[in-house]
């Protein structure tokens, strides 16, 4: 039954890897949602800046918990007899709000607050009283210039606008803005330290084929908002976030400065489409985002810049939609042949014997200079044309 | 869950498992020599973002199964499985695991972190959670530091103990009180419910459903050490079973659904695959260690003297998860099973497109070689992990006599009673193992990673259906077994791997084997060898094993064995490199002597050693 199922037809597959997002224009929408309840202040077909805060909140204060009859020297049950507050009323930090007096006024067992807030909630049967920090503000802002298409009540607005788009591999630190700046000549160059001037504060810093340690260093010191390349060496990335990152969950990094590499670790040539695509919208204002997460709900990097020069594409090429063919375009995306482009030529519908003695469905290929190969299906992602 | 008379007129059963990535059908059938896995269907699962909704990838993945076998399973009428089985159509029972969406995301409270809290995360583990954090009054952090965690996580369900029946209150409620100030935020939405199982001192039930019952889902459940010296965790999991169900199941997208199709509540996949191996331990009546190393977690479950424990290290794994493994091992760990020179840089790197790229496969030997020996080091971690969970109790005076007081004092209280040599099977199953493309490969990366002594049969799942087979054996047990034998349990073999340690070359062990075939086979293996005799499946060879003076072969520490060894796929494998197993420090030795163990066993193909020897 295994070969019943191989026998598929050898002209066309599904099985592949999607490849990344690139296209030059689409329809982008961004959900902006609080954390929590709260409100929006937005209406449909409003339209927006990237800055405007579209809703806002009120995160409640974390809260403390005071070991009130320990300290009071009593009971648990004791304790609201020597309150000098209410549930609910306010206090200051290191305020007494509760204190026992014994012995003609020699021994005074005094409790303090140990934040400012409220005191929130007092037990008699384990003698704590709970002190809840200030509530901390909490504002959204709309990331993408564009107008307000929908609102999730108390929660947040989806922004929709018309821009080019390219998501990224892999990518660390959250949201950023700046204006486009190719640092490189070609996709293939690496960016250097040299590469990255004064002129580059505020803005996406676009290179080649990978990002030097000392290029990020220096990006990061002249102020760079962003920095999008094709590849990063792991000890270099290290060294930019200042430790390991061992799940591809990301985004949270503390770092002023936003990097994606759009292939993969390594020094990698950048896609000529991505760089290219990005050489087209230089000088204008981009938008993007470092998060990744590869596990559950697969979140990439991204890079979204709007305009309105060119009407919105659909949302799958035709390539896409209909799997891999004979001469479609694809990147390897596994050593031995990592980040070469090349055309199908076949795809057998027998299972292959590789080198590692597995036996797996393969795609043949031939790269630009002519020559082929056979790899597995699995390690091949198609490019859009 | 009723566990029915395999008697019973059943001919076709269907069960899915959806997973993260993929959702996995397997078809069973009644044939005349009895119950047989027929085949599988797979699609991607469809729980995130457009699709949300698990439904459709179940539905691909039976329809698959229907087009290879010419079956007519799905009702496309009104949705769903043809069950009962009709003219034709159609299966007898259809039930299904689930681990989508990120599985069962719970935190444990509990008062003291070795008592009761490590009793609330065992049984939350054992109920096939992944253990965000469990707090504990004596945890090390701060109140406040406790709060901030709390309030970080999202999970889908919290569990709290703490005090036996009668005993600690203020310091339990103190617990309770600070989760009550956390309000933690559900990992499913504002508008859910959090469930909280409570499996603490009974005397405070009034008033944790005073603290609670507005905020939480609230669950009372009998206390998980309502003494001491006993640990009652069945209750507390039979509650997150339901729970589970009730509540995150029905909130997750199209599980509602899927509910309706199933004969039998759906459970999480952790959970299927530990009754898996505990259906293995039964039918062996042995002690058996179990691992499922995926591509984001490593799942280890032990059955020793009947006591079930389950541990899951949420980030060691092969895809997702592999440069955690290089994070917590270090890359000296993963290189030092590789017996070639590695450009340091540019494996971390490898792992780091693994890491983006998690569906890609290895290409060529050296990756192959770099995949296995981060594999042996997510088992090695994972197995370390759970030996921090298979514990004897703690808080319970164990020492009985004066020789026995004295004896700890130079141990630890928190030893594991994890002991290698009484582990009698080791059972594997995971992407990883299950396509390795010689089945030494899997051996040898359980025996380095897992170190078995004794004699120890290894055996791995075929084409990951442990979690289906472990659900199908809550209500079939015999048809379960009956599959796992014929087609799930691939024995690779057995291992014999003496404990101790002796000088390089020095005499080891003298080994006699009765072959089925009526031959003898003697021989005398020096120390630091690894070596196989072929011993086929379902074979069985009456062994004389002799060790050196300084080995052990066998718990009572003696030096002679007679037993019966059971062949497989690779048959018996010698190993006599010591336990612990240590590789020479000097590199160009290490390599070396990696290079003998690996051809010795014929591991990988020879282009491999040419790679190495350039």
């Amino acid at each position: 039954m295994v070969a019943e199922r191989d026998l598929e037809s050898d002209k066309e597959t599904h099985a592949y890897t999607p490849s990344l997002e690139i296209k030059k224009a689409v329809t982008v929408r961004r959900v902006r949602r609080l954390p929590i309840k709260g409100d929006v202040l937005v209406d449909v077909g409003d339209i927006v800046e990237h800055e405007d805060v579209v809703a806002k909140t009120q995160i409640p204060g974390d809260p403390y918990t005071v070991r009130a009859s320990y300290l009071l020297k009593c009971e648990a049950d004791e304790v609201p007899m020597y309150m000098l507050k209410k549930i609910g009323d306010p206090v200051e930090k290191d305020e007494v709000f509760a204190k026992f007096v014994g012995f003609f006024g020699l021994i005074k067992n005094l409790v303090k607050s140990p934040v400012d807030g409220h005191i929130e909630s007092l037990s008699t049967l384990s003698g704590q009283v709970i002190i809840r920090e200030r509530p901390i503000p909490i504002d959204v802002d709309a990331y993408i210039p564009g107008k307000v298409v929908e609102i999730m009540p108390g929660e947040g607005a989806v922004i929709e606008t018309n821009a080019a788009f390219i998501q990224g591999i892999f990518g660390v630190a959250g949201e950023a803005h700046g204006e486009i700046s190719i640092a490189t000549d070609t996709p293939n160059d690496i960016l250097t330290a040299d590469h990255i001037t004064a002129d580059h504060k505020g803005k996406i810093v676009v290179g080649g084929s990978l990002a030097t340690g000392e290029a990020l260093k220096k990006a990061l010191e002249m102020g760079v908002n962003g920095v999008v390349v094709g590849g990063i060496r792991n000890a270099d990335l290290r060294k930019l976030v200042g430790y390991d990152i061992g799940v591809a969950i990301t985004g949270y990094e503390d770092l002023e400065l936003t990097f994606i590499c759009t292939e993969g670790f390594g020094k990698t040539n950048i896609s000529n489409q991505t760089f290219n695509l990005l050489k087209a919208f230089e000088g204008e204002l981009a938008h993007i985002n470092g998060a990744t997460q590869i596990r559950a709900g697969v979140l990439r990097p991204e890079i979204i810049i709007p305009h309105d020069r060119f009407k919105p594409e659909s949302e799958a090429s035709e390539d896409l939609s209909t799997g891999m063919r004979p001469g479609t375009l694809m990147r390897v995306i596994r050593a031995p042949y990592f980040g070469r482009l090349a055309r199908v030529v076949s795809l057998p519908p027998e299972l292959h014997k590789i080198k590692t003695e597995s036996y797996v469905r393969v795609v043949e290929i031939e790269f630009d200079n002519g020559t082929r190969a056979v790899v597995p299906r699995a390690n091949v992602e198609i490019i859009e044309q | 869950m009723i566990k029915k008379n395999p008697s019973d007129d059943i001919g076709l059963i269907l069960i899915t498992d959806v997973g993260s990535t993929t959702t996995k059908a397997r078809l069973f059938q009644k044939l005349e020599e009895g119950w047989r896995y027929i085949v599988s269907g797979e699609a991607p699962t469809t729980v995130e973002s457009p699709y949300e909704d698990v439904t459709m990838g179940v539905y691909n993945a039976v329809r698959e199964v229907e087009e290879m076998t010419g079956l007519k399973l799905l009702n496309r009428q009104t949705g769903g499985i043809i069950v009962p089985k009709q003219v034709g159509d159609g299966v007898d029972l259809y039930c299904t695991t689930s681990s989508a969406g990120g599985g069962l995301q719970m935190m444990c409270l509990g008062l003291v972190k070795e008592i009761t809290a490590e009793s609330a995360n065992r049984a939350a583990l054992g109920a096939g959670a992944i253990v965000m954090d469990t707090i504990a009054l004596d945890d090390g952090r701060a109140d406040y530091e406790k709060i901030k965690r709390i309030r970080g996580l999202r999970p889908d369900m919290v569990l709290m103990a703490g005090g036996t029946d009668g005993g600690a209150r203020g310091l339990v409620l103190e617990i309770a009180e600070l989760l009550k100030a956390s309000d933690p935020t559900p990992r499913l939405g504002v508008d859910y419910s959090l469930p909280l199982v409570y499996a603490g001192n009974k005397e405070l039930r009034p008033h944790i459903q005073d603290l609670f019952e507005t905020q939480f889902a609230l669950t009372m459940v009998e206390n998980i050490r309502s003494v001491l010296d006993v640990e009652n965790s069945e209750p507390a999991r039979r509650a997150i079973h339901e729970l589970f169900m009730e509540h995150v199941m029905s909130h997750a997208p199209g599980y509602t659904k899927l509910m309706k199709w199933t004969g039998i509540d759906i459970m999480p996949t952790p959970a299927g695959e530990g009754l898996a191996i505990q259906l293995i331990a039964d039918r062996y009546k042995a002690n058996a260690l179990g691992v499922g190393l995926g591509g984001a977690t490593t799942n280890v479950y032990s059955v020793v003297d009947g006591r079930f424990v389950r541990s899951v290290s949420a980030n060691l794994g092969m895809s997702y998860s592999i440069c955690n493994v290089l994070k917590e091992a270090g890359l000296d760990n993963i290189l030092r099973w590789i017996p070639m020179e590695e450009d340091r840089d540019g494996c971390e790197d490898r792992l780091r497109n693994k890491m983006i790229r998690p569906t890609t496969i290895p290409h060529t030997l050296e990756e192959l070689l770099i995949e296995h020996s981060v594999a042996r080091e997510a088992l090695r971690l994972g197995l370390a992990h759970h030996k921090t969970l298979a514990t004897r109790l703690k808080g319970v005076s164990r020492a009985t006599s004066v020789d026995e007081r004295f004896e700890q004092l130079g141990k630890s209280l928190q030893e594991t009673y994890i002991d290698l040599m009484k582990i009698q099977v080791i059972a594997g199953t995971g992407g990883l193992l299950s396509h390795a493309p010689r089945r030494t490969q899997s051996l040898l990366i359980l025996t380095d990673a897992f170190q078995p002594e004794g004699v120890t049969k290894i055996v791995q799942d075929s084409v990951f259906m442990m979690p289906h087979l472990g659900l199908l054996s809550t209500i079939y047990p015999d048809i379960a077994w009956q599959i796992f034998d014929k087609d799930c349990l691939v024995r690779l073999g057995t291992v014999i791997a003496p404990s101790g340690e002796l000088d390089e070359g020095k005499e080891a062990l003298n080994i006699k084997l009765e072959m089925p075939d009526g031959k003898t086979i003697e021989k005398s293996v020096d120390f630091g060898e690894i070596l196989r005799i072929p011993l086929a499946d379902r074979k069985e060879a009456k062994t004389t094993i002799q060790v050196h003076r300084g080995l052990a072969i066998d718990v009572d520490e003696a030096r002679t064995l007679e037993t019966t060894l059971t062949g497989g796929e690779v048959g018996v494998v010698i190993d006599t490199r010591g336990r612990p197993l240590k590789l020479p420090e000097e590199e160009k030795k290490r390599r070396d002597k990696l290079l003998t163990w690996f051809k010795a066993l014929d591991l990988y193909p020879e282009e491999a050693y040419e790679e190495a020897a350039l």
